[in-house]
């Protein structure tokens, strides 16, 4: 049986980064930049840690992404998702709280784990298992998602219970040594991701499935298991991401995430992963959740953008990132 | 007159005997509405439930059907399915979009159905028997009012504003009129579609800009909830007031228990379905006249009267 893993991977790119993946740094720090020159408030210690954490929901979602993408996959489902999850999340808490106290919230968050895992290896299943074109199943489980959480709340609210609330709430709003958590359980996350896609058996196999899947076939790969692998780390990655959005506002309605799968589609192709698939970068993705946040808050903090064009502005620049990464592989 | 009409109820009554399951036979008012799918319509949908179980129960001769639809072209095939599978002598609708929803429902008209339109106006007024809505430039204006009064004429203001619609555009349009004449700024307005998570983000950008706000509006509840988060994570203490506007009973809880930040609300009820459906029954139960339009005023809610917006096992 041939084996991929020991063959040298395409491309020799390791931690360190090459001038080639730099381009989402480049546009990173161009907006940065701008930013400062905007509005000097930008670069204010408190807004880049508001942006920063709040970007963090969308990293996570993305890093799990990127493994789907690059293995030539796609997941239309996660903004339902990661509702849904936060969903059966306050609710299990809810009803556990009266008997175990705030040892609900560890319990609570080992039912979100276990739920995204859940939901990952169920589109992962139906697209390889199924056979069905990864856009369309995701899409089938995106409705499913929604309309299962829009069911739970009664189209309404589900907050979650006040004796938590307090007890729960640093998971967003605190931090350590300045660093808030959010910030440290996706630089955690995406350590972690870069490990497993750069340096391990499985992330080599994942990007020459993506690449191309009937040579990985012939190569003795199972495409089938790396492609529901992949499903599951995403909805692994979901769980987190729900894990640490539930404090923020303490409740789950029918419009939590929505949209969400179009920002992090957005932030992994601007990190320079293959919309394709076959390449990877979780580096890059982090650095494209960040880059939508910033300019979300630009759009804010500028005095010169009619609240109307707001989202004609965000999609040229986000064009204008796009052609900065680009230009900077030449 | 009176005569003319005992004599057509007579004529009617004797019609109706002559009918075969005559005897037992229901008015039925069918009640078509958008399907819950944020907390405004899971209001409307808890709300319109609550009267269908009441009326059905208090008026025998009375049968109230509520059908949901997720959008207007499923709106549109609901009532007409509902008008050709069975009898309906009364549809209360809130028509998703006034556009799509205009012809099917003159259509239904045409066959002698008692029309009562809520909210959502349809283009030809004609149609509807009855209309029932709240009052959205109201909305924006006694906050406006409530504001202008209890700052003494003067300060900065944040707003955030929803979806571009007409309810959002008659609430901004309430509250500029509302802060005319004063020396109330408003420094920034933005969207933040009617979601909490938005407005938080909004909110803390907000307050990264601007060193001193005096108040804050959000013109809907859902985005005051982010809002008030955002505030209490800033730790600032310029921020006087913050309200909102709908009526969500979150927010109708603290106004009861005389939030600071939060003391006053002001309604625009999913619960007028409610009032429609009854005004409807009324029609045939109580042979009482409701044609014409009724716009439900959008009052300050304080502490007061805060009771009688409070329905704490609605979802909203």
């Amino acid at each position: 049986m041939a084996d991929v893993a020991t063959a040298p991977p395409r491309a020799q790119h390791n931690w360190s980064i090459g001038w080639g993946d730099a381009g989402p740094f480049l546009a990173l720090a161009a907006l940065v930049a701008i930013g400062y020159l905007i509005n000097p408030d930008f670069l204010s210690a408190n807004n880049i840690a508001n942006v920063v954490t709040r970007s963090a929901f969308i990293a996570i979602i993305a890093i799990g992404a990127t493994f789907v993408i690059s293995s030539g996959g796609l997941d239309l489902s996660v903004g339902s998702m990661a509702a849904f999850i936060t969903g059966v999340m306050i609710l299990f808490m809810n009803t556990v709280a009266p008997n175990v106290g705030t040892a609900a919230i560890p319990l609570g968050m080992a039912v979100a784990l276990v739920t995204g895992i859940a939901c990952g290896l169920l589109n992962g299943t139906i697209v390889t298992v199924g056979r069905i074109e990864p856009f369309i199943a995701t899409l089938g489980t995106m409705g499913i998602f929604r309309a299962l959480i829009t069911y739970m709340t009664d189209g309404g609210t589900v907050a979650i219970d006040r004796s938590l609330r307090d007890a729960y709430r640093p998971v967003y709003f605190g931090d350590v040594l300045g660093v808030p958590i959010p910030i440290l359980v996706s630089l955690a996350v995406a350590v972690v991701a870069a490990y497993v896609l750069y340096r391990t058996r499985y992330g080599r196999r994942c990007v020459a499935v993506g690449a191309n899947e009937d040579v990985a076939r012939y190569s003795g790969i199972s495409v089938t298991r790396v492609r529901i692998t992949a499903y599951v780390i995403q909805g692994a990655c979901v769980a987190i991401a729900a894990i640490c959005y539930v404090p923020r506002l303490g409740a789950a309605t029918p419009t939590t995430g929505l949209l969400w799968e179009l920002q992090v589609i957005t932030a992994v192709v601007i990190g320079g992963t293959a919309l394709r698939g076959g390449r990877g970068r979780v580096w890059g993705t982090v650095a494209g959740a960040v880059i939508l946040e910033f300019i979300a808050n630009l759009m804010v903090l500028s005095d010169f953008v009619s609240e109307y064009l707001v989202a004609a502005v965000q999609g040229v620049i986000i064009i204008i990132a796009m052609l900065i990464q680009r230009m900077s592989k030449r | 007159m009176l005569r003319n009409a005992l004599i057509a109820a007579g004529v009617t009554t004797a019609l109706l005997a002559a009918g075969p399951a005559s005897a037992a036979e229901k008015k039925v008012i069918a009640v078509s509405i958008p399907a819950a799918d944020h907390g405004w319509t899971a209001g409307v949908v808890y709300h319109a439930n609550a009267a269908a179980k009441e009326i059905n129960k208090a008026f025998p001769g009375i049968e109230v059907v509520v059908k949901t639809s997720p959008s207007a072209s499923a709106q549109v095939s609901a009532i007409e399915d509902m008008s050709a599978t069975r009898k309906m002598d009364a549809l209360v609708i809130l028509p998703h979009s006034s556009e799509e929803l205009t012809t099917p429902v003159k259509t239904i008209k045409e066959k002698g159905t008692f029309i009562t339109v809520v909210d959502r106006g349809l283009n030809d007024p004609h149609i509807q028997d009855l209309y029932v809505a709240g009052d959205n430039i109201a909305v924006g204006f006694n906050t406006a009012k409530f504001l202008v009064e209890k700052m003494g004429g003067k300060g900065n203001l944040v707003v955030l504003r929803g979806i571009p619609t007409v309810i959002d555009d008659e609430r901004i349009k309430g509250f500029q009129d509302g802060i005319k004449g004063s020396d109330l700024k408003i420094l920034d307005i933005q969207y933040a579609n009617w979601n909490s998570d938005e407005a938080f983000k909004l909110m803390q950008d907000y307050l990264a800009k601007y060193p001193q706000i005096d108040a804050v509006w959000a013109n809907d509840d859902d985005m005051l909830l982010g809002v008030l988060e955002a505030i209490k994570q800033s730790g600032r203490k310029d921020i006087k007031f913050a309200l909102g506007g709908n009526g969500m009973k979150e927010i109708i809880e603290k106004v009861k228990a005389g939030d600071a930040m939060t003391p006053v609300e002001t309604p625009y009820p999913p619960s007028m379905i409610k009032t429609a459906i009854y005004l409807t029954a009324a029609h045939f139960a109580g042979h009482a006249p409701v044609r014409g339009a009724l716009k439900l005023d959008a009052p300050l809610i304080t502490k007061d009267n805060a009771e009688e917006y409070y329905f704490p096992d609605s979802p909203f």
